[in-house]
């Protein structure tokens, strides 16, 4: 059995785990476009900050792929996927043969058109490790940043760098900060905290041309800089999967098992869009833990093992400057609102489930308790709602599920 | 493989537990040294309502959240054991947005700690259950 693994980050660890609690015989093969062997991407923001090394941030330790007897080819592309006889060309001409193809291409910086951005000499995009060390050599303690992007990469990016230049100045479209994943109270919390730590603000703007060193806002306004950080977004990576002829949406589009419209093929990451299990619909989760899961399902699968990746929710944690957040799911339903001073918790309750948590500041304790909730759809009816609203605890489930919770064997 | 359970019916919410824990992962030799006027930051939580009260700590899951979850690959599973590696750990949160049973917690640098049934310190074996005055906590393969 030859596995193909197109990608060498998350999914595709994922991946090949699983694979080998089924399969010790077959060949697994990783071809990643990047040089660098896996590495954990989220991390790059916490390496120009100076709270992780290159040594730290490898995600899996150095034997990593010798141990899972795996073939790493990087530096590589793939160019093409041929389907139909189940080969693979790539970038030196090569033919390669697959039994089962995982496509694991993760997602691509979305960088809208803006006016001479191709004037603008220092800038950056903030995905990937070559990209936060070619941003790193242009730092300078007098260095004036513009981030387009007040979204995850942007602000991680502007906490990065923050201690280590002159200015971090953010553009967004959007009135609020962080608006995919917070709601507006949440935002103007976490905003004013970014405020107060030096980072500053033009929201609900937008470049409308670069001149030099300086960006023309519409709003009028006009930003000097010294480096452009570019990080409006990303898009799924999946033009090899549309040439090969998958069923591809906004992502390439799978089953439970991460299986494409292919019988040979499975995708999963950033790059997919498998079934969302609050909105039953398929959405594109670009969620490091939905990599994770989704590689191991598809490796599961490849090995003729099912295990059905079935309650994929949003969730991220994500924290700035001491500050941390945990959300999860979605935002719908009837809400109950919890504020202290250092914290903030919004809870969003539909049809006797919980559907949706944010978690701010000192409300994140425990709040995996809540995602689970939400994950496994549990009745509320069933435990005692109004004391795990007010703190997520486990004493709030009912005697028989907790001694189930805490005496069961794994 | 031998993982820490709970009964419930004896637990007498005498937080002993969580003492243990915090001594037997302070890296110190003597209990006083390594509790006394220090703040305390055990890997195991009582949880008390009422008469009811019991010890929470990671179950070493068999399909770990926590693991799949974390965004640096600092923890793994060794045996069966899931472990963090602190040196790896930034601190973002993840395992905590993940794990179910709510067991995991920064640790007094901030990043996180979670209960490696004293296989990674000095003790070898569970200090927590040995200290423990009524088997509320027990040690055993199930």
């Amino acid at each position: 059995m030859q596995y193909v693994i197109i990608g060498n980050s998350i999914t595709s660890v994922g991946c090949i785990e699983s694979i080998r609690k089924y399969d010790s015989q077959g060949s697994i093969t990783v071809i990643g476009e990047e040089n660098h062997p896996i590495y954990a991407r989220p991390l790059i923001s916490y390496l120009l900050q100076g709270k992780t090394d290159e040594q730290k941030m490898t995600y899996r330790d150095a034997g990593f792929y010798e141990k899972h007897s795996v073939r790493l080819l990087i530096g590589r592309k793939v160019e093409k996927i041929d389907a139909d006889s189940q080969l693979l060309t790539l970038d030196d001409g090569s033919i390669m043969q697959y039994d089962k193809l995982l496509i694991a291409t993760g997602s691509l910086p979305f960088i809208p058109p803006m006016k001479n951005l191709e004037e603008v000499e220092k800038k950056h995009t903030f995905l990937s490790l070559s990209d936060a060390k070619e941003l790193e050599a242009e730092l300078h303690p007098t260095s004036r940043v513009l981030i387009i992007g007040a979204g995850l990469i942007g602000l991680k990016c502007a906490e990065g760098i923050l201690e280590r230049v002159q200015s971090v100045t953010v553009v967004d479209l959007a009135g609020r900060i962080l608006s995919s994943i917070l709601d507006e109270e949440g935002s103007l919390r976490v905003q004013a905290h970014l405020q107060q730590a030096g980072i500053r603000f033009h929201l609900e703007d937008s470049v409308r041309e670069f001149c030099g060193q300086e960006a023309l806002l519409s709003s009028g306004k006009v930003v000097s800089f010294d480096i452009l950080v570019m990080a409006v977004g990303v898009k799924p990576n999946i033009q090899l999967a549309k040439d090969a002829g998958l069923a591809v949406n906004k992502g390439i589009l799978i089953d439970h098992t991460c299986r494409t419209s292919d019988a040979h093929i499975w995708a999963g990451g950033d790059c997919s869009e498998g079934w969302e299990l609050l909105s039953g619909e398929r959405r594109n989760l670009a969620l490091l833990p939905n990599a994770y899961m989704q590689g191991e399902s598809a490796g599961y699968s490849m090995t003729g093992n099912e295990q059905r990746f079935e309650n994929a929710i949003a969730m991220n944690a994500i924290g700035f400057f001491g500050l941390h957040i945990i959300t999860a799911g979605m935002y719908e339903g009837e809400d109950l609102l919890f504020t202290t001073e250092s914290g903030y918790k919004r809870l969003f309750i539909k049809d006797n489930h919980l559907v949706g948590c944010i978690l701010i500041g000192d409300q994140v304790s425990r709040g995996g308790i809540y995602t689970d909730l939400i994950r496994s759809r549990t009745d509320l009816r069933t435990l005692d709602f109004a004391m795990i609203s007010e703190q997520p605890a486990l004493m709030a489930f009912a005697q028989k599920v907790r001694s189930e919770q805490l005496g069961r064997a794994q | 493989m031998k993982r820490i359970y709970v009964n419930e019916q004896w637990c007498l919410a005498c937080h002993l537990c969580e003492y243990y824990c915090a001594y037997a992962n302070s890296g110190l030799l003597d209990m006083v040294q390594a509790l006394k006027d220090k703040p305390l930051h055990p890997r195991i939580q009582v949880e008390q309502k009422g008469t009811v009260s019991f010890a929470v700590n990671c179950r070493h899951c068999s399909e770990p959240l926590c693991l799949k979850s974390c965004i640096a690959g600092a923890i793994s599973q060794k045996d069966g054991l899931i472990v963090i590696d602190q040196d790896k750990c930034v601190g973002c949160y993840s395992c905590i947005m993940a794990c179910p049973y709510g067991a995991l917690m920064p640790s007094e640098s901030g990043v996180m700690q979670k209960c490696e049934l004293c296989a990674t310190n000095s003790h070898g074996l569970p200090v927590c259950v040995q200290g423990c005055p009524n088997q509320a906590i027990v040690y055993e393969e199930r």
